[in-house]
């Protein structure tokens, strides 16, 4: 029963990182044909690259560009959505429909706003895709808003789990609503926060489909993350780097998925 | 109930919240509508423009049409679908049947079989991509004689299973109750017959969940299909949607009008099964 899942993982998981590491160590010759071992000199030497330490530096860039403001937007619609009004569930409804959005439809429609040619906002210096230290947080605000329907029900469903009576006891206590937020609100979704944050600093390490239609790295190589510079690093004389930087890439995504899969096994119940 | 009810009477002090909501809702929204506002504005006279209308300029209604014939949307749009089926039911069996060995079977190096699938969480596509790619090509499958079956099959392939998939399920199957297993032993079910009477049953609104937030996943790929698909007419929706950069002046409301075709078969989805889909994010979040 176990054998077909364990097949895939063996194929196209453990495989392919066996090979990452044995391509990190060797060098190909132009066409592949032969190779030769250089040992971890190669991936030290890639790590240290200004090509893979500036690919660090915007990936991260992206991550804190997108991470922070996504769920700090999430949560507002969240709290202004989280009450009993007639119709309400329009509202609901309608914050969480970005979630129909994959990340190449987002970068089209964003297209519309920020490209350089047609954008409504094509003009703001500050979302400017023509301009190296505008460009990527432009990029990231499609992110932003191709996540903010994810968001909007993962802090949803957090903020269904504080107890109103604790909320009401805290009113009656002379809380006002900011004291109510930081004091009780934040403290019992810090749970649902940090699983947000995690995931959505996963999708930062992976975003690809939305650089490439937005600006497809320009201007200037500025907008160039650690996944896509990967991409480019294919060719057998540049397999190496590529594995190496792959390597590098994992070390990263290890570090903000292995958080995921600690949170991961608390947050899962399904009761209703 | 008589609370509830009046709860949802509009009050005078609820308007604040009205207009709040509403402007969010506009702001959320915005994005969308100068799509739309581009998909139906006339190409031409619309990018003459030296200011950016938000409307509509000489409404043009065949954009939608023409994605398909100018812009043959219909081929990689059936393409998806195939693709998706496929990955969601490929998980799905794996899932089912992996959470169920996990379960409830006893097996050597069970507690290190468990500790791999869940670690494949550690390397997804991105990060293995080029040696995955290389896989591919030593098949031949990826290259300028790319036919689409071995498009399908390198898509298709590397995502039969999922280590979420795996894990959702089996919590599920955990959550089955002790008497029931031991009724159903009783009554002398095999494990192939309690798999698919009582655990699967019992647990179909996880399994529902999953089906939904697999199809996401698999509907939204793009890095991947990106770096295996090397022939135009084997292209995914996803991946016709990259042409937006290029495309000449006088088609320029076409991709427009294909982003909001490509996000339709989610559309509905979301619409149909919102409760089980967020349930299904909730618990483990999809990208794409």
């Amino acid at each position: 029963m176990l054998g077909p899942a364990l097949a895939v993982f063996g194929l196209f998981s453990y495989w392919p990182l066996w090979r990452l590491i044995h391509y990190a160590l060797y060098q190909q010759n132009q066409t592949g044909s032969r190779e030769r071992y250089v040992g971890p000199s190669q991936i030290k030497d890639t790590l240290t690259s200004s090509a893979f330490t500036g690919g660090v530096e915007t990936t991260l860039k992206y991550l804190l560009f997108s991470v922070p403001l996504g769920v700090v937007l999430g949560m507002a619609l969240a709290m202004a959505a989280h009450r009993r009004l007639r119709g309400i569930k329009i509202f609901q409804t309608i914050f969480s429909s970005t979630i129909a959005s994959s990340t190449a439809v987002a970068a089209v429609v964003f297209f519309t706003l920020v490209n350089p040619a047609i954008g409504y906002f094509r003009s703001v210096s500050w979302l400017d895709l023509n301009h190296p230290t505008s460009a990527l947080f432009a990029i990231s605000l499609s992110s932003i808003w191709q996540s903010l329907g994810l968001t909007f029900v993962i802090v949803s469903a957090g903020l269904q789990t504080v107890p109103e009576e604790l909320i009401e006891a805290a009113t009656l206590d002379g809380y006002g609503p900011l004291r109510r937020f930081f004091r009780i609100t934040v403290p019992l979704l810090s749970p649902t926060l940090l699983f947000l944050g995690v995931v959505l600093s996963v999708q930062a390490l992976q975003a690809y489909a939305q650089i490439e239609i937005l600006t497809n790295g320009g201007p200037a190589g500025s907008t160039e993350t650690l996944l896509f510079k990967i991409t480019h690093l294919q060719q057998p004389a540049s397999l190496g780097q590529g594995a190496a930087m792959s390597l590098g890439l994992f070390v990263l995504t290890m570090i903000v998925a292995f958080a995921q899969f600690l949170i991961l096994d608390r947050r899962v119940h399904y009761g209703d | 109930m008589a609370t509830d009810r009046s709860a949802r009477r509009v009050r005078p002090a609820d308007v604040g919240w009205y207009v709040l909501l509403t402007g969010l809702s506009v702001i959320v929204l915005f994005p969308v509508w100068m799509t739309i506002v581009r998909a139906l504005a006339n190409p031409s006279k619309s990018l003459l423009q030296t200011r950016p209308k938000l409307y509509p300029v000489d409404v043009q209604w065949d954009a939608f049409g023409k994605a398909f014939t100018a812009g043959n949307l219909g081929r990689p749009l059936i393409y998806s679908l195939a693709v998706t089926m496929l990955v969601v039911i490929g998980q799905t069996i794996t899932s089912v049947l992996a959470a169920y060995a996990f379960a409830f079977l006893r097996f050597p190096l069970k507690r290190l079989l468990f500790a791999l699938t869940v670690a494949t969480l550690l390397l997804p596509i991105e990060v293995t991509l080029i040696t995955n790619v290389r896989t591919f090509q030593s098949l031949g499958w990826v290259g300028t004689s790319q036919n689409p079956a071995q498009a399908l099959g390198a898509m298709v392939l590397p995502f039969l299973a999922t280590a979420l998939g795996i894990f959702l399920v089996r919590q599920g199957f955990l959550g089955i109750p002790k008497d029931l297993r031991d009724a159903a032993t009783l009554d002398g079910y095999g494990h192939l017959r309690f798999l698919w009477k009582v655990a699967v049953p019992v647990t179909r609104p996880i399994i529902g969940s999953f089906v939904l937030i697999s199809f996401l996943g698999a509907y939204n790929q793009y890095v991947w299909p990106r770096q295996v698909i090397t022939q135009t007419r084997n292209n995914t929706v996803q991946l016709a949607l990259r042409a937006v950069a290029g495309q000449d002046l006088g088609h320029f409301n076409l991709p427009f009008a294909s982003a909001i075709i490509a996000a339709f078969p989610v559309l509905i989805l979301l619409i149909a099964f919102q409760r089980q889909l967020v349930r299904g994010l909730t618990a483990g979040a999809v990208k794409g």
